[in-house]
């Protein structure tokens, strides 16, 4: 009756469609209004230094893979082309072509490849890779310049010169605000416009590729600390829109946060990590010397990952205060 | 109409994404005796049957064949009339041989006839107990656990809480619908014969509420019943998981490590509580069950009621054959069940279904590494991290896997199932759990 052999295996005999290229993959597809605008904002050279970015990541990646004796068909899954996507836009627009490259080199092959690939790094590639290129050409890593003017980035100003001087410069405050959400001021590649990161969010929010927890956690968190803590007068006059739309906030917490393999694994780890990237992105901006803290915090909440894993775990079904002991009645 | 907000569940779980040709309700086709049956001797958890027949032997539907070795062990009956021609090791299932009684028919006389039908309420708890020993009645949700054990907790244990599980143990099975929708006395009073062993005042029936024509027909069952409830519970694997029924239909968490009437609960099957009656009621014993067919490649996807003991390729046949060349097919649901090599696989007690994959749906995964999403963890109804048990497995850390909570998996596949990578998470447990019971046994 049977004319051929049958497949076995081990259940489940069913498995979900989404895989991880499926996830890579959708999380650049969510960027690219956020490219189109910098494109529009910057010019051409935010499409060149992102391409340049994305191509060096994805070779340097195979050469890792040839060199680890992997298969080298392990590209396709996206994720170095994500973590390119993602380095361009750390970057200012203006940067030399080959620091992208430097970059890509540190990202994947010392943050990722050399830990041992997808799943295995302890720091986000992308993150690792601009914070080294800032450490390394500082210069170069924060001139900001949109069509040719020279134009710090908001959260300089507010740092070197106070918010009432930012306000001048804004003519307003509604001004100010308008020109944070939309993005129409100095920065990185990919962190300026708040509006369409928030809706390439909302599209991976949609498709269950992130949660909340750690985007919410992280914003809110910063947030609360901005309005009590940053003003210069006083306690409580900080201004925490200006707070969180400025600088990377929204490109760290919807797409660096949230990287899968860095972050912890249950949703109550989430949320401490998304508190403690708001804590320390607060200390840096407060009391260190750059203006912007998101990418190191970041990076310093990635070492805490593996100690919040092994504290923060589900309760597990039958240990929780109601149930009964086994040798109970 | 059955809406998803009064409804109950248990926290996790998953909806899968199933083929809609595959789903809802099948229609009933009759298969007729077959002329041959291979009786396996261990269709329970427990000690295997000892056989009590021999080559050449002539037996009668209903005889006992096989009796039971043990308290944990199950009595085994002919399913039909006829010779015995083989006393020995068959495949029943995958890598799997157990000694199986195989009978021929001939042409005697293939109707059981059981005494007259009796009032079970005139019975004692113990008459009716006895009752579902002699008939050998295990759990026939699948876990094959010997009812009678379930309804013998030491005396520090009050059973307050009896639940019967009508919902369907995994998707594309149809069986618990059909024998609640076609014999709801049957299960209704089932119950009730339990809750009189275990003098237990209140009965729950659990139905997932994608099938109401169940639900409304066990509601209009139950209707005069004041201590019986019928419960609608939310569409979701695996809501049949007895600790997550239970957690589902009274709140109450089974200890980790501990047994339902830990919690003063007992659950069974539907068909389970079918079986209770008749045996209570005529004595009949074990020997047929209903079970689902399922798939794209067979002529028919069909409830069907069978000896115990049929073979696959007699049912196959009846059903009209193939359509198109099946590539992998299942005992079991597609979340848990047991691959076969073989159509020459006889139904067992614990057997609710068979599915045929086709090439295109029988798709092999090659495993990728761990990217660290926590789906599993957010879906696992147990609460463990299934990514980090996995992760020490392959490690060949079971020490540490035990303390991540190794021995709580019930091994649904919820895990893998959700796994972006196509990582076996499951299928590691399955293989340290084994291990692991090897170094015990050494």
């Amino acid at each position: 009756m049977l004319k051929q052999q049958l497949l076995g295996s081990t259940a489940p005999h069913i498995r979900t469609k989404q895989s991880t290229q499926e996830i890579m993959w959708s999380v650049s597809l969510s960027l690219t209004p956020v490219l189109a605008f910098s494109i529009y904002h910057f010019g051409l050279s935010a499409l060149y230094i992102t391409f340049i970015s994305i191509l060096s990541c994805v070779a340097v990646e195979a050469i890792c893979l040839k060199l680890r004796g992997k298969p080298i068909s392990a590209v396709y899954d996206g994720s170095a082309v994500l973590t390119g996507i993602l380095l361009a836009f750390n970057l200012p627009p203006t940067v030399p072509f080959w620091l992208p490259i430097i970059g890509a080199m540190v990202a994947i092959g010392i943050a990722k490849q050399a830990f041992g690939g997808l799943g295995y790094n302890i720091f986000n590639p992308a993150i690792a890779g601009r914070c080294f290129l800032l450490t390394a050409w500082p210069v170069e890593m924060t001139s900001w310049q949109v069509h040719g003017v020279t134009s710090a980035t908001p959260l300089a100003i507010f740092k070197e010169q106070g918010m009432h001087q930012l306000i001048s410069q804004f003519n307003s405050v509604p001004e100010l605000y308008w020109n944070l959400i939309t993005g129409t001021i100095g920065g990185c590649i990919g962190e300026t416009s708040a509006v369409l990161l928030t809706i390439g969010a909302i599209y991976l929010l949609y498709k269950k590729i992130i949660s909340w927890h750690i985007p919410v956690t992280y914003i809110a968190s910063l947030f609360v600390l901005g309005y009590f803590f940053a003003g210069k007068d006083s306690f409580c006059s900080g201004d925490p829109f200006f707070y969180i739309f400025s600088g990377g906030v929204f490109l760290g917490a919807f797409y660096m946060a949230t990287d899968m393999v860095t972050s912890p694994l249950t949703k109550k780890g989430k949320i401490l990590f998304g508190f403690g990237c708001g804590l320390f992105t607060f200390l840096i901006r407060k009391f260190g010397t750059y203006p912007e803290g998101v990418s190191y915090s970041i990076l310093l909440m990635n070492t805490a990952t593996p100690i919040i894993d092994r504290y923060l775990v589900p309760k597990k079904f039958g240990i929780n205060k109601g149930a009964a002991k086994p040798n109970e009645a | 109409m059955v809406t998803s907000k009064n409804t109950k569940t248990f926290k996790g779980g998953i909806h899968p994404d199933l083929d809609p040709y595959l789903t809802g309700n099948k229609e009933y086709f009759k298969i007729s005796p077959p002329d041959k049956v291979r009786i396996p001797l261990q269709q329970h958890i427990g000690a295997p049957a000892k056989p009590l027949v021999k080559v050449g032997d002539t037996v009668t539907v209903g005889q006992k064949i096989a009796e039971s070795t043990g308290f944990v062990s199950a009595n085994i009956h002919a399913s039909i009339s006829g010779k015995v021609t083989a006393v020995k090791k068959f495949p029943v299932a995958i890598f799997k041989q157990s000694v199986c009684i195989e009978i021929t028919a001939d042409d005697t006389d293939n109707n059981l006839h059981t005494p007259k039908k009796q009032d079970w309420q005139r019975l004692t708890p113990d008459e009716l107990k006895n009752r579902i020993i002699e008939a050998g009645i295990v759990g026939m949700g699948g876990a094959t656990f010997p009812t009678h054990v379930k309804l013998s907790p030491p005396d520090t244990k009050k059973i307050d809480i009896i639940i019967a599980n009508g919902v369907e143990c995994e998707p594309y099975l149809d069986t618990d619908r059909y024998t609640m929708c076609n014999f709801p006395h049957k299960v209704v009073e089932g119950l009730q014969i339990l809750m009189r062993i275990l003098n237990c005042r209140r009965g729950i029936i659990g139905i997932e509420s994608d099938t109401p024509d169940a639900i409304d027909v066990m509601r209009k069952t139950v209707a005069n019943l004041e201590n019986i409830e019928v419960l609608a519970l939310e569409v979701k694997y695996p809501q049949g998981a007895e600790k997550q029924l239970i957690y589902a239909a009274s709140g109450r968490e089974v200890p980790s490590g501990g047994l339902p009437m830990d919690v003063g609960a007992v659950v069974n099957n539907v068909a389970t509580m079918s079986a209770v009656y008749d045996a209570a009621t005529t004595g009949k014993p074990l020997i047929e069950r209903s079970l689902t067919i399922v798939g794209r490649c067979i002529a028919k996807s069909v409830n069907i009621t069978v000896p115990i003991g049929m073979l696959l390729s007699d049912i196959v046949s009846q059903l009209g054959g193939f359509v198109e060349n099946p590539s992998k097919i299942i005992a079991g649901g597609p979340m848990m069940g047991e691959v076969l090599y073989s159509l020459d696989i006889p139904v067992t007690k614990g057997t609710s279904g068979f599915i045929f994959q086709t090439q295109d749906e029988a798709v092999t995964f090659s495993m990728g590494p761990c990217i660290r999403c926590g789906r599993c963890v957010d879906i696992c109804p147990m609460r463990i991290c299934p990514a980090q048990i996995a992760q020490a497995i392959e490690f060949g850390n079971f020490e540490l896997a035990k303390k991540l909570g190794l021995a709580d998996c019930i091994k649904c596949g919820s895990c893998t199932y959700v796994c972006p990578a196509n990582r076996e998470l499951v299928q590691l447990i399955k293989f340290a759990d084994q291990q692991l019971k090897k170094k015990k046994g050494l």
